[in-house]
């Protein structure tokens, strides 16, 4: 080999960029396709701003568990408990709040901890004994499932203090008492969305320039600049929808502030690198001085919070915590986590695949829903989907 | 060429059960075997020697199909017919049958039950179970063998798995038996056993290809002997002829002339860094397997100490075990660093203390192939390239870039995915990830297995800039000239033991081949 190929060889191309990351275009064109698709055969009912709200609402506990899923599988395991687990929290968090009459807010924070403390517990096994993480979470959800039907003693308890219910239910107040065109609009959510747009385009030219001062941006500028525009437009659209209905839901806000903060962790943190690494090669990892135990340990905790979290949200939204919460919630999150284009051997995968994934699965679940497609061809074509993304998945990888 | 003027005196009227003639074969960029020759005879054991690497075990998968034919070029000839063997079963349906050095065995299946593993007496699918276990208690009385057909692998010694191996083959009418080193892990008295049943089989006209680092079951069993080196065949001898002796092969294996393939070195040592005391170590899995045995070493400031010894005498478990006790159980023994006492006992700590292991198995254990040269190079050591918890990447690119650069790592930028590095330039990404942990004592594990001689010849540059900046350099390796041309003293292991220390001007390879011959014997 020539000398010559020691010297950084970065030259902005239009088509090998869009071949080398054709996997994450492919998918948030599916996701667009897709609801351009529900759009139609809805009769424009998808993106009505009830509707959209809607949609986060019934999502958000996907969605949340799905950050830690994403963990969880980028590190090589699997967690097949979270559904039990956020049902089994529901249901603790209703016998402290209704027979117990427990303040709300402490309710919260102890069951976040309470789901943690089992996330902590599944971990340990698989960390420290080596049990494969398919057989210690499938312990849990027969557990789990069990505990939260003792608990709630095979009834449902309901319904929660209001200040609880605000949870999934509530809106960031309006606080301008704006009208458009007569009806009432949220200003705040737009500004809050307008900064949140600025905050984005702001961090991505910040890459971008230091990316250029190093002779390392390999994105084409076409794409760079179509991307952006298209994320303003995303986001800014998306905030107008909201504005004009009853602004911003609280509950999008926590997801919001979660997605960045794991996207912050995956990308930016120590702690994120490890998780990949050791997913990529566990013995090499530990070789180099990582206490994989710890990181596993870890990363189930970090579940099992965020399964305790979305347990309350769902609880929340319901108004009500019922034994059968949280059946078959782990399908959709690993299965977001798949579309999402995680790999199953571990070491590959990104927050915003996973919460793109999760938004595909909610908007097939609602946009079939409005359609009247039945139960049972909802399954039989969520299952063809997750099927044929990673049979793509795939067959690309093998082809490239 | 010498040894062709002496097939000679081979029996000229019996025709050889089996011919490799002119057998080349190559890798990628490597010629594994250049016209090799080997000629067997009936009832004959035939030994076949070399170096580790010298290109034995790829003669022997040529021989039983593993590299099918077109993969290679040259003729076997076989009982007198021209054989072209697609996959291993085609040697095996006309009696060559090979026992490799990793038994394959499935341990918690029976006896009977792997020696018929894939040729179940059955009739539409159901196995006649009575019919397996009296065949298989004739073959086992044929080895000499006294388990029952029922017994678990796994609960039989590793003498009597390498027996049921053997058996294995005879139930498959094997005619030519390969063994490929059948005694590493054996004990005197189950090497023995095996090598007078290959005498028990010789008497019945079944030839052996016995494969073998110890010389002196060489000359206890073997007929005749061909050496290998560098993927050629040099040497044909005669053992009955009374001529040869371990010396005349050893010359014959290590014969190669040394050039100046390595960097000049001008050592300048300083005091002790890295000593090790009494080291003992078990086996992970099997408790009362003791690998280690009450090895002590210590490597000085801008010293490279090399420790020699052939496959399986213990170097890479001796490597890791003290690397934060990363294989083993039941370890003890003391390690002092800058003569104080250090605490090793996990790899975190080992790292702390000053250590690094770069590993000898680069892709299983050095890199995580699926990331680029940048992360690779920073995972030992992500404190030094992050404040808190967050990760500084610019800082961590100009690192990556500094290596990339000060090693050479050929790639088109350090965003290369790791996988698709050449073995040379993965393993300077290991060294690089290393050498960002800053450590005093590096322990290289075969620094150069499997790449070029031009990276060879950068890695040995690196390893002197190591020992130039006042590091306790150790390298293992297999390859007795490499010790030779880049250690300042070498350490000589087998069978987990240290079984001699000499400075490396006074040392070579014949020297080194006699001692472990030697330990062997003793």
């Amino acid at each position: 080999m020539s000398k010559a190929s020691l010297e950084p060889q970065v030259k902005p191309d239009f088509m090998r960029f869009v071949r080398a990351n054709i996997r994450d275009y492919a998918l948030l064109l599916s996701l667009l396709a897709i609801m351009v698709f529900f759009q139609f055969t809805t009769n424009g009912t998808l993106f009505k701003p009830i509707n959209i709200t809607n949609l986060i609402l019934q999502n958000s506990y996907i969605i949340i568990m799905a950050l830690g899923m994403l963990l969880v599988i980028v590190a090589g395991h699997i967690d097949l408990s979270v559904g039990s687990v956020s049902g089994f929290i529901g249901a603790v968090a209703a016998i402290m709040m209704v027979p117990m009459k427990l303040d709300p807010f402490l309710t919260v924070v102890a069951c976040i901890l309470l789901g943690a403390l089992i996330g902590a517990a599944q971990g340990y096994f698989v960390a420290y004994h080596k049990i494969p993480a398919f057989i210690v979470t499938l312990a849990g959800m027969l557990i789990f499932k069990g505990l939260s039907l003792t608990v709630l003693g095979g009834a449902s308890v309901g319904p929660f203090p209001k200040s609880f219910q605000l949870l999934s239910s509530g809106f960031v107040p309006d606080v301008f008492a704006f009208q458009l065109y007569g009806a009432p609009f949220n200003l705040l959510a737009l500004i809050i969305g307008a900064a949140t747009t600025a905050l984005i385009v702001y961090f991505n030219f910040k890459e971008r320039s230091n990316q250029l001062k190093y002779g390392l941006a390999e994105e084409p500028d076409l794409i760079f600049y179509g991307r952006n525009i298209l994320i303003a437009a995303a986001f800014l659209g998306f905030s107008f929808l909201m504005a004009r209905y009853k602004g911003l839901p609280n509950v999008l806000m926590v997801m919001f502030t979660l997605i960045a903060l794991f996207v912050f962790i995956t990308t930016r943190t120590t702690f994120g690198r490890r998780v990949y690494a050791m997913g990529g090669n566990e013995k090499a990892s530990k070789l180099s001085g990582i206490n994989t135990e710890k990181m596993t340990l870890g990363i189930f905790t970090i579940m099992g919070a965020l399964a305790g979290l979305a347990g309350l949200v769902f609880a929340a939204r319901l108004n009500v915590a019922t034994p059968k919460a949280g059946l078959g919630f782990e399908l959709e999150v690993i299965a977001a986590c798949f579309i999402g284009g995680a790999a199953v051997t571990g070491g590959v995968g990104k927050i915003i695949g996973a919460v793109i994934g999760a938004f595909i699965i909610g908007v097939m679940n609602n946009g079939m829903s409005i359609m009247g497609i039945g139960i049972d061809w909802q399954q039989v074509i969520k299952g063809v989907v997750l099927m044929l993304a990673v049979f793509l998945d795939v067959y690309y990888k093998n082809k490239g | 060429m010498l040894w062709r003027a002496d097939r000679k005196f081979m029996q000229p009227n019996i025709q050889p059960i089996l011919e490799m003639r002119g057998i080349t074969k190559t890798f990628p960029g490597v010629n594994a075997l250049k016209d090799v020759e080997l000629t067997v005879y009936p009832g004959e054991i035939h030994a076949v020697v070399g170096e580790n690497g010298a290109g034995k075990s790829t003669l022997m998968k040529v021989l039983s199909g593993v590299y099918p034919y077109g993969t290679y070029s040259g003729d076997i000839v076989f009982e007198g017919e021209a054989r072209k063997f697609n996959a291993i079963s085609n040697s095996e349906d006309i009696g060559i049958i090979i026992i490799h050095q990793e038994l394959a065995l499935v341990p918690l299946l029976s006896i009977a039950e792997n020696i018929f593993l894939g040729h179940e007496p059955a009739k539409y699918g159901v196995i006649n179970w009575y019919e397996a276990f009296a065949r298989t208690k004739v073959l086992l009385n044929k080895v000499g063998l006294k388990e029952h057909p029922n017994t678990l692998i796994t609960n039989i010694g590793t003498g009597k798995q390498q027996l049921v191996e053997i058996a294995k083959a005879l139930n498959k009418k094997v005619k030519l038996l390969i063994l490929d080193e059948p005694t590493s892990s054996l004990n005197e008295h189950d090497s023995n056993a095996l090598l007078d049943l290959l005498n028990v089989f010789k008497a019945q006209g079944i030839s052996s290809i016995l494969i073998t680092h110890k010389l002196n079951e060489v000359m206890k069993v073997a007929d005749h002997i061909t050496v290998i080196r560098d993927g050629k065949t040099v040497d044909l001898l005669d053992v009955k002829s009374g001529k040869v002796d371990e010396d005349r092969i050893i010359k014959a294996m290590v014969g190669r002339e040394l050039t100046d393939r390595f960097p000049p070195r001008v050592p300048n040592i300083g005091a002790p860094v890295f000593e090790v005391n009494n080291w003992n170590c078990y086996h992970p899995l099997h408790a009362d397997r003791h690998v280690i045995k009450n090895v002590s070493l210590r490597v000085n400031a801008g010293e490279v100490v090399g420790i020699a010894g052939l496959m399986g005498s213990g170097r890479t478990e001796l490597a890791m075990s003290l690397f934060g006790r990363a294989w083993g159980q039941k370890i003890s023994g003391e390690i002092k660093i800058r003569s104080a006492p250090a605490d090793v006992s996990s790899i975190p700590k080992a790292m702390k203390a000053g250590m690094a292991y770069a590993t000898e198995d680069r892709k299983t254990y050095g890199l995580v192939l699926i990331d680029h040269i940048k992360h690779n190079v920073t995972l030992a050591n992500l404190d030094g390239v992050s404040s808190g918890m967050v990760i500084d990447d610019q800082r961590e690119l100009s690192i990556a870039n500094k290596y990339r650069k000060e090693l050479a790592i050929r790639s088109s930028g350090v965003f290369q995915t790791t996988v698709n590095l050449s073995g040379g330039n993965q393993q300077k990404v290991v060294l690089a990830k290393w050498l960002f942990s800053n450590p005093d004592v590096l322990i290289l594990d075969e620094p150069t297995r499997g790449i070029d001689v031009g990276a060879k010849y950068e890695i040995y540059g690196i390893i002197n800039e190591l020992a130039a900046a006042g590091k306790a350099v150790i390298v293992i390796s297999s390859e007795m000239p490499e010790l030779l041309g880049i250690s300042d003293r070498i350490y000589v292991m087998n069978e987990g033991r240290f079984v001699a220390e000499m400075p490396t001007r006074e040392a070579s390879q014949e020297k080194i081949m006699r001692a472990i011959m030697k330990s062997w014997e003793e």
